[in-house]
């Protein structure tokens, strides 16, 4: 398994893990190719994600993808988050092996669940961003 | 870089030194051809004859019962192929196991392309072929039955004589890979009573690239891979004599040492996995708890995946493997796994420890310090609990 050093740092460090308590979106995803489980957790203040944290069960890929993909999207606002994909989020982590670029995809769709479900029990947010769209 | 706790003896062994030295001979000072007339030549073809007689003595055969072929997974397609094309006339049925290596599982489904029917038949929990069911799909167009001695990824042995006295009755030619065993516990084609048996070198300090078949004496079956009169007309090729050689020898050592050496492998085995069930909480033994080989450790740790937890152990350079549909080519969890009834998320969380020769305790020891905290970081990180 090659996998970079910024993937194996991240895999062995990997940052934002845990639960939020009381949180105001989370997404729960698993991967149809191997069955993988990620569930992401949001708090959300003035349309901006203050805190993010992850909890996955899943390949080195996967725990570093969701790893970094949390450090991107913190801080950021619910709009440029949606932006993030996971082509970006392989990049940012210097690639990953060809047959583990689904792995990625976790985490994109776990924080885009995320958010779904914050907006879902926020409708007055809901109309609000839909109307910016 | 330091000493690697090697702990993946059922995918390869370390090649033994005294192996490695009664090879070295055959690369460039005596490298003659051994179909060719003149001495220098003959001394070649005896050396293989030894080696032949070698590899007949540690599973019970005849030597010229025995062909060389390039490995394992070549033993099993000749095997398989070859029976299930001699044998068209009489039928197109061939039986096997849910659980066997890839080389006769994938040898069967190609077999399927070409008009043979093939029936994969259970396993129960532990692992051991359901000879009931075995008994009930042999019809009278059955020609083969193949059916593994050992399995590679949870160590179980079949009940192999049980089932050639099955095959006996109805006339069924019975194959086994013994790619597991031989080398590893007694095997012995009388005892078992089977026609067809693989074995590879690599898997017991023998080098890579060679195995053989054995052929009992009487066994309809085509030649393999055609070309000169080598070995018996069966399988042709300028042998590969450094190889027939080191098998030769693997086989000579093998014999006089597996015995102890099983003995010791054994104690390392439960000892790690006494010493990880104590300190890991929700962790399942696979495979059969006697009936398995001595060198196979096989577990579940429960909300983790395999991967993750063999490249946490590489980085304490301890080299394992894993069931896992992450860590496998395919993505798919492991076919031996889900036959023995366990779940794919819990196949998920597989890791195989398989001990060998150059293992210590303190080799066990340091795995047994090293996992318990890998297990507790990753279940931490767990969506499924702790
Ligand atoms: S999460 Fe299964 S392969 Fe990456």
């Amino acid at each position: 398994m090659a996998y970079s050093d910024k993937v194996m740092d991240h895999f062995m460090h990997p940052r934002n893990v845990g639960k939020i308590e009381n949180p105001d979106g989370v997404g729960k995803v698993g991967n149809p190719v191997c069955g993988d489980v990620m569930a992401i957790y949001i708090k959300v203040k003035d349309n901006i994600i203050v805190d993010i944290k992850f909890e996955t069960f899943g390949c080195g890929a996967a725990i570093a993808t969701s790893s970094m993909a949390t450090e991107l999207v913190k801080g950021k606002s619910i709009e440029e988050a949606l932006k993030i994909s996971n082509t970006v989020v392989a990049e940012k982590l210097d690639g990953l092996p060809a047959n583990k670029l689904h792995c990625s995809l976790l985490a994109e769709q776990g924080i885009k669940a995320a958010i779904e479900d914050y907006k879902l029990r926020s409708p007055n947010v809901k109309a609000q961003s839909s109307k910016r769209e | 870089m330091s000493r690697v706790i090697y702990l993946d003896h059922n995918a390869t062994t370390p090649t033994d030194t005294r192996v490695v030295e009664a090879m070295g001979t055959y690369f460039n000072e005596q490298y003659a051809n051994p179909s060719s007339i003149y001495k220098f030549a003959q001394e070649a073809n005896e050396a293989k004859e030894i080696a032949r007689d070698k590899v007949a003595q540690i599973i019970g055969a005849k030597p010229n019962e025995i062909v060389f072929t390039s490995g394992g997974t070549e033993a099993d397609n000749f095997a398989i192929k070859g029976v299930a094309f001699a044998n068209r006339n009489k039928g197109n049925h061939i039986i096997t196991s849910k659980i066997e290596h890839p080389a006769v599982l994938n040898t069967c489904k190609w077999l399927e392309k070409q008009g043979f029917e093939i029936t994969y038949i259970g396993v129960d929990k532990y692992g051991i072929v359901d000879l009931d069911e075995l008994a009930s799909t042999i019809t009278d167009k059955t020609i083969l039955i193949t059916i593994m001695h050992a399995n590679n990824e949870i160590g179980t042995i079949e009940p192999i004589s049980e089932m050639t006295k099955i095959a006996k009755q109805k006339g069924v030619y019975f194959h086994t890979d013994a790619v597991q065993t031989v080398g590893k516990i007694t095997t012995d084609v009388n005892e078992l009573g089977v026609d067809l048996l693989s074995l590879s070198g690599h898997k017991f300090y023998g080098p890579k690239g060679i195995g053989a078949i054995y052929i009992r004496k009487g066994t309809k079956i085509d030649s393999f891979i055609h070309g000169g009169h080598h070995e018996y007309n069966r399988r042709a090729g300028t042998e590969n004599m450094p190889g027939i050689v080191g098998l030769g020898k693997a086989c000579e050592i093998a014999i006089k040492e597996r015995e102890t050496d099983e003995k010791r492998i054994k104690i390392l085995r439960d000892r790690l996995y006494n010493g990880i069930a104590a300190a890991i909480p929700d962790i399942i033994l696979n495979g059969h708890p006697k009936h398995r080989i001595a060198g196979t450790l096989n577990i579940c740790v429960k909300y983790v995946e395999g991967e993750s937890m063999l490249l946490n152990l590489d980085l304490e350079g301890i080299a394992a493997s894993s069931g896992s549909a992450c860590a496998s080519g395919s993505l798919e969890p492991s076919h031996v796994l889900l036959a023995i009834g366990v779940a794919p998320e819990l196949a998920h969380g597989s890791l195989r420890f398989s001990m060998g020769h150059n293992n210590t305790e303190a080799d066990i020891d340091r795995v047994i310090e090293v996992l318990p905290p890998i297990v507790k970081k990753l279940r931490a990180m767990s969506p499924f609990g702790k």
